[in-house]
Parts: structure tokens; C-alpha cells; sequence
């Protein structure tokens, strides 16, 4: 025993140090514990700046006893390695255990143990914990905003076939998957829509755009036996003469009184809210602002100067104002630049404003793609004999796009995030529902029940987006 | 001739579509305008506010005019972004390093705090920190004072005010201080690369920055003195601090969220950037010679820095855009005072939101432009 030098742990005495070491950092641990979960404080006949330093002290012996290397125990040395480098790690180390002892208590105690869950008054919530009951009350507002309750299956069912419609992907056979992306691009946001204006919102069936929608269907549908050739004046001019001719011709008045549909009522858009209001302006916006984006892209990098400058322009110029900003002017300039007699809807201006927001930095981050492509992709595909927009779709388009997928997530995330500033315009998604919430004079005072419920579902659903961002980058990842 | 026409075409179709556009909505303006009776101009920038702002750095109150107004906007604007980039800036780059860390409790903690800040919206942090835990913090009458002399308040932070007397000479010290510093390492730099000899320029120039203020205080008359913040009753239930410094919670609130937000992007950035250095320079600079503080500081910060700056400074500007958030929470900045309450009064939607507009476009051009001289600057010559 008198072998031992006290300030030097090494093999030969490996045992007692790992006995002594392991006995201090337990000791130490334990106080912390007991202290925090029990209050209670064995060192208490100590002096009080003593006791509240011992753990450390002890903590930090015992790590530096048991830092031996090569000790033949494979978890001491996984432990050393791991948060037991140095003496400044093993501090380190030693802070966070014992904060995440600290405060482990009161957050529990917070959220689960000291909380009221049951009634569906304010009564209820008297202890120190949180009140959720104030969320279950109000758990439709957050939802769905000031939407009636008698009509939000409406919403469920909608959300319910959109979802449903979105996951064909996964289950289309080999056969069908080269017209996915039709379906993802056309189709499905055109489907969504429909289901939107009609479901949710309850709209009449013929109204100004139905000819327009018709005019389209019938000339897509008449478009597939087109011969190649001439399609491209097939599509310049018959949709439009059909427009034109559905409009002054076909349908009169009294069609579009016969077509109202009866038994869904009409919500107009100002009743809308909470969380399905989030999730149909980030829908919406990430359909338009990808298209968007992606052409002035392609604009920023024409041969042509005035297509460049005016790209260039319009891109540093939505880059270098906030949102907020934006948003006042949809609210309060934009009527200003429209007819007098023609009125937007508040929700689709807000929608447009951050489309075109969002779609700056959509073509910001695909000029990235664009940009790191080897000029021998582009001058491979031109000596093929391909013109600038078949070269762009099949040659170059899908390789820069697989490039920025991770720019591309984080714009979207960004533009989850972004939902919330609606409230300049008057709209209250989930985060305006929870201010307006707070300020009932019947739930006063639950400000962080609420937005702790927020930032969780906030929370959830940006990881799980950055996470699926991830599995597609992993999962488009060629070689190159 | 075919050629040229292909070329031209399309650039006249989209110089056509912008101009009909453009048009379309100058045209709809005036007729709108001239139905409601308003004219367009900027003169009202120079009428009377006649409205408060409850915080502002220089002296305003409702007689001054509306451009005053807008003054007060912007450097509520700037002192938000400055407080916010400063402190977004050093625990981005502790957070970033600790990523790092070989310690996995440290790194894990790292990697926890980025994806939890960054996941949830900034306008929700914002909304908690001023609502929520801001709210639970003591009445003036009940606080109590941290390290004596701060007073963390309902109604604010309260924080002592330097009172100081001939404040030139100790700035005039201060720079000289810096000047000085700038010249020994011009100095040093022609020493080694003519001697070959290194001087202690770290040491120099640490004791030149402390030595030089110091003597303004012993020789230039220079006293500095703490105005310590005291409560004062107004009423029966109404307490407020009197003297030293008073910051409102909006803008703790503000810069805390800020702050709080942008660190976990600058984080990544500096991870990116330390990580970017291949693992052969650090290993090549070893085999030469240098020790690990000039590996750090001669080839891999220089290198890291190359790959860093660019996104940060992308966050900075970020930052600075966000601080309009501002408006939620009623703290008077840009959009508040000017897009908020001056619009509201004078009805010049079109001219103070293109104003304010303008003003953020102005403030991110510019550092684009800088940015982009420095990138180039900075580039890796190629052959």
C-alpha cells in the first residue's frame, strides 16, 4: 500500500484506484441526486458554500483516480475516452451530469407529476404544475381555429385524402413511377385545391375560375393524342380559345346558380385557424415557390441580359427585405395596385407573398446546384444535339436538384417557421389561436402551457422534415 | 439574322411582361388614389409625428417630425441586430467547437441545443421569452439585485450607468492603444520576414491595451463612476428604479430569442468550416514544425474562416431582418414605429412600407457587396 502515489493513477495499482475513483464519483452523484430529487442535503454540517462545492471536488478525484489508459476494462475505457479525456473535459463532463441531475426534478415535476389533466375549468389548475386541461379546452381553436364545430370533419377528411393521395408514391409500381412526377407537379396540387376550395372552404361550384379549370382538363386530356409536333401550338392556343369560349358561349347564369352545392356551407377564409391553417399556407407556398424559384433560377444563369438583370433583380430584392415587411405590403399597398372593384382574398395574398418570398431562396440554393455542376454535363448534353430546355429537364435539372436537396429542406423548414407572421395580416394560425387564447379573461395566465405546446409540435414536425430531407439526400446520393 | 431574332425575342416577351405588369399596377395606383383623395409624396416625412416612442436612443418625443421617427426605428433596429449578432456570435462559436468535442456528453449537449432551437419558430421563441418567462420574474419592489447592483425586473433589467468624466482622453488612449498595436504588428511581420526573428506580438499588444487606458486614468484625469439604480415609490403598489440604465423586457426579450436562434445556424456554419479543413493540413503543418497554437492560428483558422464567414455573415444579415419581428412584441423598431404607427397616422401605405422596404434592401445590398468583394478576395487563387 505505501507503494501508492497519491497524485499518479496507473496500472499497477489499478484496482484500488478504480475502487477509489469510482467510489468518490458515485458519492458525488448521489449527493447531487439525493439533493435534487429528495431535497435533501447529506452534506448539510458542512458549511454551505463547502457543501455546494463537495460534489464537484469529489466528482473531479474520482474521474482523474480512474483515467487510466489501457486498463484492460473495456467500458473504464470507453468511459475515459468518451467524457473523460483531461482534466478540462472531466469537469465538463461533470457540470452536465449534475445539471441534467438539477433540473431533470423540476420539469418533470412540471409537466407530469405536479400537473392537472382532468375537469374542463379553470379550477382545476391550482398546483405548481402545469394546466393542460387549458389545452384539452381549447384544443379545436388550436386546430382549427375559429372554424364551426360542426364542420371540421370537414378538414379531417380533407387532410385525411390529401395525405392518403400524397403517400401514392410509395406504392406505385415500376410501370406508373416515370408519371410520378406529372402527379406530384400537376395533378395532386390540382386535386388539393379542388379539395380546399370545395371541402373546407365550400365553395361554389361554378365560379369564375371553373371555366378556366375545365378548359384546362379537357385540352390536357385532348392534348395526349396530339402528335408531338404540334403540341406545343396545340397548348398555346387551345386552352385559352377554349377558356374563351366556355366563358361566352356555353355557360350562362343560371348554370352557375343550378351548380351550387348544397349542405356544405361556406367558411370564408377570415374563420379559419390554427394548425390546419399552417399546414394549407405551407402546403400552398411550397407547391408555388418551388416552380418559382426554379425558373428564376434558370433566368439568373440566361444568356440573355435582360432575362439575367430582371432575375437578379427580383431575387436580391424578396432576399433583402423580411417577411414581415412583405406581408404589410400584401395587406396594405397591394389592394392599392389592384382595380377597385377586384378583391383577393386576404389568406391567397398572404399565400402569394410568401410564395414569391420563399421562391428568392429557392432559386438561390438551385443556382447552387446549378453552379457546381461540371460545365462537361452541359457541353455533353448540347453535343447530344439537345436543345437549352430539353439539355435543362433530363440532363441537368435532375442532377443539380439531387445536388441541393438539403438547401432545398431547409428553405421549406424556413418556410414552416415562417408561417406564424401571418398575424400581421389579422390571420391566426396556431401561435396566433395561443395569443388570442391568452387574453380570454376565463384563462388567464397559462401563457406557457401554451406555447410549450406549440414549440412541441413545432418541434415535431421540423425534425421530422429535416430527418426526411436527410433520407433523401442519403437515398438520391450517387457516385460521382 | 434567325439567330438574332431567336435571341431576341424572348427578351422582349419578358421586358414586355414586366412593363405590362409594372404598368398595370402604377396605372390602377393613381386611379385608386385619386378615389380616396390621397396624393402621393414624401412631405410628411418632415410634418409632426405628434405620437411617442416608449424607448429610443436619441431624444424624441411626439413634436419632432416623421423622418425623426424613422431615425428612431432604425437605431432601435440596430441596437437590436448589434446586442443580438454579438452575442448569437460567441455562443455559436462555443457551440460549434463544443460539436466537436471529443467528449460525448459535451457534443451531445451541443447537438440537443441546435436541434432544439433551430426546429422551433423564432416568432414562438420570441413569444415565450416576453409572455411567458419574462412574466415570471419579480416586481421592481421584490427583486433581488445580482452582484448588487443589477436589477433583473417585470419591468426590465436595470443596470448602473457609467459616469464618466473627460471620456476623450480615455478614447483618445484607446485608440491610440489600437494604433499602436496595428503598427508593432506591421513591424513584427517585416521583422520576421526580413529576420526571420518572432516577436511577442500577442503579449505587446495585450499590454498595450491595458497600459495606455490605464495611464488616462492615473495622468489624463480620467474617472469613471457607477450611477447605481434605486428604487423609488410612486404609488402605495407602484415601484420603479431610479438612475442608471434601463433596458425594457421587449428588447431582453428580443435579443435573448435572437440571439438564442441564430447561434444554432452560426454553429453549424463553424462545425462546417472546422470540419471543412482537410485532416492532411493539420498533419502537414505538424511535420513542419509548427507548433499546435500556430497550427491553429497560421493554417487551419485561416482556412476555417474562408469556409465560415461567408454563411455567418448570410445569419448576421438574417438576424438583423428577423429583429422586425420585433413588431409582435411591441418593441418599437423600424416596422413597428414606422410601418406601425406612422402608417396607421398618415395613410401613406405605398410610400413608408417602399421606404422601409428600401431601408432593409439598402442594409443587405451593402453587405452583400462586401461580402462578395471579401469572398473574392479571399478565394483560393486556381491555375
Amino acid at each position: 500500500m505505501s507503494k501508492i502515489n497519491l497524485f499518479k493513477p496507473d496500472r499497477e495499482n489499478l484496482n484500488t484506484f478504480l475502487f477509489a475513483g469510482s467510489f468518490l464519483f458515485f458519492i458525488s452523484v448521489i449527493d447531487v441526486f439525493i439533493n435534487s430529487f429528495f431535497s435533501f442535503n447529506i452534506t448539510s454540517f458542512l458549511p454551505s458554500s463547502l457543501s455546494f462545492i463537495i460534489p464537484i471536488v469529489f466528482g473531479f478525484i474520482g474521474l482523474y483516480f480512474i483515467r487510466i489508459e489501457h486498463s484492460g476494462y473495456k467500458f473504464l475505457d470507453k468511459v475515459n475516452k468518451n467524457i473523460n479525456t483531461n482534466n478540462f473535459n472531466a469537469i465538463l463532463s461533470l457540470l452536465i451530469i449534475f445539471i441534467i441531475i438539477k433540473v431533470t426534478p423540476p420539469i418533470l415535476s412540471w409537466f407530469i407529476v405536479d400537473a392537472s389533466f382532468a375537469g374542463d375549468s379553470k379550477d382545476v389548475c391550482s398546483g405548481s404544475g402545469a394546466c393542460w386541461t387549458y389545452i384539452k379546452v381549447w384544443f379545436r381553436r388550436f386546430m382549427y381555429g375559429m372554424y364551426p364545430n360542426a364542420e371540421q370533419w370537414r378538414i379531417n377528411l380533407s387532410f385525411l385524402a390529401l395525405t392518403l393521395l400524397g403517400s401514392v408514391g410509395y406504392f406505385a409500381t415500376e410501370k406508373f413511377k416515370k408519371y410520378l412526377t406529372l402527379y406530384y407537379v400537376v395533378i395532386y396540387p390540382f386535386i388539393a385545391f379542388l379539395f380546399i376550395f370545395f371541402f373546407i372552404s365550400g365553395g361554389p361550384v361554378f365560379f369564375d375560375f371553373s371555366y378556366g379549370i375545365i378548359a384546362a382538363v379537357i385540352s390536357i386530356i385532348i392534348g395526349f393524342f396530339i402528335p408531338s409536333k404540334f403540341k406545343f401550338y396545340y397548348f398555346l392556343f387551345v386552352p385559352i380559345t377554349l377558356y374563351i369560349v366556355l366563358k361566352y358561349f356555353i355557360f350562362y347564369e343560371e348554370l352557375i346558380e343550378l351548380g351550387k352545392l348544397d349542405g356544405l356551407n361556406w367558411v370564408e377564409t377570415g374563420a379559419w385557424g390554427g394548425l390546419s391553417l399552417t399546414f394549407i399556407i405551407s402546403f400552398f407556398c411550397l407547391i408555388f415557390c418551388f416552380p418559382i424559384g426554379m425558373a428564376f433560377a434558370l433566368g439568373r444563369r440566361s444568356d440573355f441580359p435582360l432575362i439575367r438583370y430582371i432575375s437578379i433583380g427580383f431575387i436580391e430584392f424578396w432576399r433583402g427585405v423580411p417577411l414581415i415587411t412583405v406581408l404589410f405590403m400584401s395587406a396594405v399597398m397591394f389592394p392599392m395596385f389592384l382595380p377597385a372593384d377586384f378583391f383577393i382574398d386576404k389568406l391567397v395574398r398572404c399565400i402569394i407573398a410568401i410564395s414569391l418570398f420563399e421562391a428568392a431562396y429557392v432559386a438561390e440554393v438551385i443556382r447552387g446546384g446549378l453552379q457546381a455542376l461540371p460545365r462537361g454535363q452541359y457541353e455533353a448534353a448540347k453535343s447530344l444535339g439537345m436543345g437549352y430546355w430539353r439539355m435543362h429537364i433530363f440532363v441537368i435539372l435532375p442532377q443539380a436538384l439531387k445536388l441541393v436537396i438539403p438547401g432545398i429542406a431547409n428553405t421549406f423548414l424556413a418556410l414552416v417557421k415562417d408561417t406564424p407572421l401571418i398575424f400581421v395580416v389579422g390571420l391566426l394560425e396556431i401561435v396566433g389561436m395561443l395569443n388570442l387564447a391568452k387574453t380570454n379573461p376565463k384563462w388567464l395566465g397559462f401563457a406557457m402551457e401554451g406555447y410549450v405546446f406549440a414549440a412541441i409540435i413545432f418541434w415535431i414536425i421540423c425534425y421530422a422534415m429535416s430527418k426526411y430531407s436527410y433520407n433523401l439526400e442519403q437515398k438520391y446520393k450517387t457516385e460521382r | 439574322m434567325d439567330l438574332k431574332l431567336q435571341k431576341i425575342i424572348p427578351q422582349l416577351i419578358t421586358v414586355l411582361v414586366v412593363v405590362l405588369v409594372f404598368g398595370f399596377f402604377t396605372y390602377n395606383a393613381q386611379i385608386n388614389m385619386e378615389n380616396r383623395g390621397i396624393d402621393f409624396g414624401y412631405g410628411f416625412l418632415s410634418q409632426e409625428s405628434s405620437f411617442d416612442v416608449q424607448f429610443s436612443l436619441i431624444e424624441y418625443d411626439g413634436s419632432h417630425s416623421y423622418f425623426r421617427a424613422y431615425l428612431v426605428g432604425l437605431l432601435n433596429t440596430i441596437l437590436v441586430s448589434v446586442i443580438g449578432i454579438i452575442f448569437a456570435t460567441i455562443l455559436g462559436v462555443i457551440v460549434g467547437v463544443a460539436r466537436l468535442s471529443p467528449n460525448y456528453l459535451i457534443n451531445q449537449f451541443a447537438a440537443f441545443y441546435v436541434e432544439f432551437f433551430r426546429n422551433i419558430p423564432l416568432l414562438l421563441q420570441i413569444f415565450f421569452w416576453y409572455f411567458a418567462a419574462l412574466r415570471a420574474l419579480p416586481l421592481p419592489q421584490d427583486a433581488d439585485a445580482m452582484l448588487g447592483v443589477f436589477f433583473l425586473t417585470i419591468k426590465g433589467l436595470y443596470v448602473p450607468a457609467f459616469i464618466w468624466e473627460n471620456l476623450n482622453v480615455f478614447l483618445n488612449s484607446l485608440i491610440a492603444a489600437i494604433v499602436a498595436i496595428v503598427v508593432i504588428r506591421i513591424y513584427a511581420r517585416k521583422v520576421q520576414e526580413t529576420q526571420g526573428k518572432q516577436l511577442p506580438v500577442f503579449l505587446i499588444s495585450v499590454g498595450l491595451i491595458f497600459i495606455l487606458p490605464l495611464l488616462s486614468f492615473l495622468i489624463g484625469g480620467v474617472s469613471l463612476s457607477f450611477e447605481i439604480p434605486k428604487l423609488k415609490q410612486l404609488a402605495t403598489t407602484s415601484f420603479i428604479y431610479e438612475g442608471g440604465v434601463s433596458l425594457p423586457p421587449e428588447l431582453i426579450a428580443l435579443t435573448l430569442s435572437l440571439a438564442l436562434y441564430t447561434a444554432t445556424f452560426i454553429a453549424e456554419c463553424v462545425r462546417a468550416g472546422i470540419q471543412g479543413v482537410g485532416k492532411g493540413q493539420k498533419e502537414a503543418a505538424a511535420s513542419i514544425g509548427l507548433n499546435p497554437n500556430q497550427v491553429l492560428k497560421l493554417v487551419v483558422m485561416p482556412q476555417a474562416l474562408r469556409i465560415i464567414i461567408p454563411p455567418t455573415t448570410n445569419q448576421y444579415l438574417n438576424l438583423t431582418k428577423n429583429s422586425s419581428l420585433a413588431a409582435a412584441i411591441a418593441y418599437p423598431d423600424l416596422v413597428l414605429v414606422f410601418a406601425g404607427t406612422a402608417l396607421m397616422q398618415t395613410g401613406k401605405a405605398i410610400e413608408i412600407v417602399s421606404i422601409t422596404m428600401l431601408t432593409y434592401l439598402t442594409l443587405s445590398i451593402s453587405i452583400s457587396i462586401l461580402m462578395n468583394w471579401y469572398n473574392k478576395k479571399i478565394a483560393i487563387k486556381e491555375k
